[in-house]
């Protein structure tokens, strides 16, 4: 009796283990930092593009939603999202937060010049270091944020027309 | 033409295997005593076939044939020649193809290798074999096959991943696959055994040399790739607990196992079943380890290109073939009485065994752990290198001190260890240590215990060696194994603890000084080669200690086919250390990132793992000698 | 005697043994960290922009006096536990910690009673 728990046992384990193998064959997912989601945004320290002061909390506990676009001049998918950002630029329960990241302030001026300024406020991370707060590991990632500072949901690359769609739904409830 | 070739040699192939497996029961079936001829005959075939087949495969990478699939994806015309032709099998498809060369070579191998055993026992191998065969010819024929054509014919080719395009690299899939795709024919045999109760002594003396090839092989496949990771990734670690190693690490655990309980089994009749699990596991592990790096289930450094298909027809036939074996083996399991001393020989290879399941069972753990989380979960967790190194190197130590004593003892009833002896090389170990400590510089404690515990076995072994040269017997395959390993782990300690590794940035011209070293970047210079351009740092190594004036020249190579960046570390290998230096560009910067690292005995760490290996080809020659 | 010399050598060892420095070493941490937007390499081995970027990070919360725990909390709490190689225990990877001891128990155990059995007899 107990040889025949020992193998059903063994049978069993191997049953599972395959078993996870199969669903894990069609689960491939690409990370993403979604584990960010709910999360409260804290110390933000940016500094301005252009003045001489720093973005902080205080800035963005004024708006109702803020979209928080992570960019750089060198950066290619950049420019696919900017039409949309554009758009963003128009909802009125929204406002864009630009963090210009690793750029020279030159090409970064150019390139709004070019194509268009849909930010509300521009900040520049020359380094990088401060990206990393919001857990952006990539350019461009955008975040979205409400009012308490909550994440609601983070974009990895650029934004795309279904994205659009999702954030003016949120914005316009 | 050459595809055609290629697709009809595989045909006859799968019609060749088919019909070996029906004369087989055929043969089975009579009364006769012998193998009939025609199954020789067919088996002979069917290896040349196979062979043929490959070397069309080659010829069609040689000529840059790119109406071939595999050659138009993984070739260029531009490509050096040796790397053409390795190009063959750097690849998922043509390395399918090896497998497939193995196991039908060693299928013919070890049918006219085993006359002296029972018919029905080398003809269910041979069966069991084929069925293997055919499972993977049709995986090839069907989902990935080489020889499928490209119409209209590409002018050029892909071209093959620059960092595949390195000598080490080039021979490590056909060691490893000698290693652990000729582990199927002793599960093979484990099945034929099992079903024709062919048991004992003369089951162990049948596979005891295949497990030794496959050992041997495994041993050296894992080298050269530790080789090319060192020279070729640019990071100066040799092991990093990825995927696809821990993948080729698994076999060689149960390997090592059943090499040692195949002496117990030949020599004292006990641990038939315990063996016949070990041969099913290394096979499984096998096949296990091709579907996690094949399949793109894991994230890994040197992954194939994925795609799920074929994961799947890789987890239908492991399944397969594991509840296969498994439903035989509870079939056929009788329950045996064992009697032993817990002061013997046959105890010191259970206690080797033990370790060996235990740290196969870490790695395995490891490895597959993020799967589990992430479907059972939807967590991703990863597991490293701190992982593995916290959980395995405390036990290291003791399996050392085992190392030593075991060989020592005697089968059945040890008489008294020699235990003065046994505390003298304790206390010249210690002593050893001590000095190193002294001389140079203090570690951890538990390098202490590593290193302690690898200088008792060296000495250990190298008594065993004197002592085997004064009474000139010559069976010393076991003593240099141990002894290689012995010093295999106190290199990796030693190399561990006083490695140097430094990381900062520089601009052309300027110097960066550290304890004694002062690294100048005196020249950049932009150079064409044949299939790609290189960025070429010169870096001037200085240490006034120690006398030393050496130039590093690391590279940034830029490739077109296919476009990708290269970061090629430049390594001076000295008898006692390497220097290793990286460079890499850092973006819209006059800065280059610049890793230099200082890495003693690396040389001795390779040379330890031949000998390991060479210990089991001198046994191998031996038993050779002995029967044939 | 040898006994004695023995254990004078053992202790004469160990205490030349330094003391553990207490700097967070940047390069053990570097180590531990993956690349996230490389092919298995650690922010050590990787050149890649996001690798400097996270040198840069650690190296500045190292001068702010944060422990290396701190460091590895607050990058799993920005990426998750996907950029960490020493997966951290609790309940999801406990299990991972514990099955290989269990393992090595057993093991132990299933040999010890192969004794017993003989000894009964």
């Amino acid at each position: 009796m107990q040889k025949k728990i020992i193998k059903l046992s063994i049978l069993l384990l191997i049953i599972f283990i395959i078993g996870v193998f199969f669903i894990g064959l069609n689960k491939n997912s690409i990370y993403d930092t979604k584990g960010l989601v709910g999360q409260k945004i804290t110390k933000i320290k940016l500094d301005h593009f252009s003045k001489n002061k720093t973005i902080t909390e205080e800035d963005l506990n004024k708006n109702n939603f803020t979209l928080i676009n992570f960019w750089a001049s060198w950066c290619g998918p950049c420019r696919d999202e900017h039409s949309i950002l554009l758009k963003l630029n128009k909802e009125k329960n929204l406002k864009l937060l630009g963090v210009n990241v690793k750029d020279k302030k030159n090409n970064a001026l150019e390139f709004l010049n070019d194509l268009g300024n849909p930010y509300d406020y521009l900040a520049r991370d020359e380094l990088g270091k401060h990206s990393v707060n919001f857990g952006i590991y990539g350019i461009p990632e955008s975040i979205l944020i409400n009012k308490d500072l909550i994440i609601i949901k983070k974009f990895i690359g650029p934004i795309s027309k279904n994205d659009y769609e999702y954030i003016k739904n949120i914005i316009r409830k | 033409m050459l595809t055609n070739i290629g697709n009809t040699l595989l045909f006859l192939n799968i019609f060749l295997g088919i019909s070996i497996i029906y004369f087989s029961f055929q043969n089975l079936r009579n009364k006769k005593v012998l193998v009939s001829k025609n199954i020789y005959h067919i088996c002979l075939f069917q290896s040349t076939f196979i062979i043929i087949c490959f070397l069309t495969l080659v010829t069609g990478f040689i000529i840059s044939d790119f109406s071939i699939i595999t050659v138009y994806q993984n070739s260029h015309s531009l490509k050096p020649f040796f790397y053409k032709i390795s190009g063959t099998w750097g690849n998922h498809e043509g390395s399918l193809l090896l497998w497939i060369i193995i196991l039908t070579i060693f299928s013919f191998l070890f049918l006219l290798y085993n006359k002296n055993h029972p018919k029905n026992y080398r003809l269910y191998s041979l069966i069991v074999q084929n069925i293997l065969i055919l499972g993977f010819l049709s995986f090839l024929l069907f989902n990935s096959n080489p020889f499928s054509i490209i119409l209209p014919t590409p002018k050029e080719g892909l071209g093959l991943n620059p960092i595949l395009q390195d000598p080490a690299l080039a021979i490590h899939p056909p060691l490893l696959y000698i290693g652990f795709v000729g582990s199927s024919i002793y599960f093979s045999a484990a099945i034929a055994s099992l079903l024709t109760n062919y048991s004992g002594r003369l089951f162990a003396h049948s596979i005891k040399n295949w497990v030794l090839i496959s050992w041997s092989f495994q041993t050296l496949g894992i080298l050269a790739g530790s080789i090319w990771a060192y020279y070729e990734l640019g990071w100066g670690g040799f092991w990093f607990w990825d995927p696809v190693e821990n993948a080729s690490l698994l076999p060689w655990f149960a390997m090592t196992a059943l090499l040692h309980s195949l002496i117990v089994l030949e020599k004292r009749n006990l641990l038939y079943f315990w063996v016949i699990i070990l041969c099913l596991l290394t096979f499984i592990l096998s096949v296990t380890g091709t579907f996690l790096v094949r399949s793109g289930i894991l994230n890994s450094v040197h992954t194939f290109a994925n795609d799920p298909s074929r994961g799947l027809y890789i987890l239908v036939f492991l399944s397969l073939m594991i509840f296969a074996s498994v439903l035989l083996f509870f079939n056929k399991f009788k329950n045996s009485n064992y009697n032993l001393n817990s002061n013997s020989k046959e105890t010191f290879i259970l206690i080797n065994n033990w370790f060996m399941i235990f740290y196969l069972i870490t790695v395995l753990l490891g490895t597959i752990y993020p799967i589990f989380t992430e479907v059972l979960t939807d967590h991703k967790v990863s597991v490293g290198p701190p992982f593995y190194n916290t959980v395995i190197i405390p036990t290291v130590i003791l399996f050392l001190f085992f190392m030593s004593v075991g060989p020592q003892a005697q089968w059945i009833k040890n008489k008294f260890h020699n235990l003065n002896l046994l505390f003298k090389i304790l206390a010249a170990s210690i002593f050893i240590n001590f000095s190193i400590i002294y001389l140079f510089k203090s570690y951890s404690l538990i390098s202490n215990f590593i290193i302690i515990s690898a200088i008792f076995l060296v000495i250990s072994s190298l008594i065993d060696l004197y002592k085997l040269f004064k009474t000139q017997k010559m069976d010393s395959s076991r003593v240099i194994s141990h002894l290689a390993f012995g010093f295999l782990i106190l290199f990796i300690g030693l190399n561990y603890n006083f490695s140097l590794e430094k990381d900062f940035n520089l601009k052309l011209g300027e110097r960066e000084k550290f304890e004694n070293y002062s690294v100048e970047f005196k020249d950049l210079r932009l150079e064409d080669f044949k299939n790609y351009k290189a960025v070429i740092g010169e870096f001037k190594i200085n240490n006034s200690q120690k006398n030393l004036d050496q130039s590093l020249y690391p590279e940034i190579r830029i490739y077109e086919n296919p476009s990708t960046i290269t970061y090629e570390a430049s390594i001076r290998s000295g008898l006692l250390k390497d220097y290793y230096i990286t460079m890499s560009n850092i973006d819209r910067s006059d800065y280059y990132n610049i890793k230099f690292q200082k890495k003693p005995f690396m040389m001795w760490i390779w040379m330890s793992v031949i000998f390991i290996s060479l210990g089991g080809f001198l046994r191998l020659f031996k038993n050779a000698k002995k029967d044939y | 005697m040898r006994i004695k010399i023995i254990i004078f050598f053992t202790i004469l060892n160990f205490n030349i043994v330094n003391a553990e420095t207490f700097l967070v070493d940047s390069n053990k941490i570097f180590k531990n960290l993956r690349c996230l937007i490389c092919q298995g390499q650690s922010v050590a081995d990787s050149n890649s922009e996001f690798a400097q970027t996270i040198k840069l990070v650690v190296r500045d919360q190292i001068k702010d006096g944060k422990s290396e725990k701190e460091i590895y909390d607050f990058l799993i709490e920005k990426y998750g536990e996907w950029i960490v190689y020493k997966p951290p225990l609790n309940k999801v990877n406990f299990l991972l910690w514990l099955l290989p001891y269990v393992v090595f128990v057993a093991g132990g155990a299933i040999i010890f009673l192969l004794f017993k059995k003989r000894e009964n007899r």
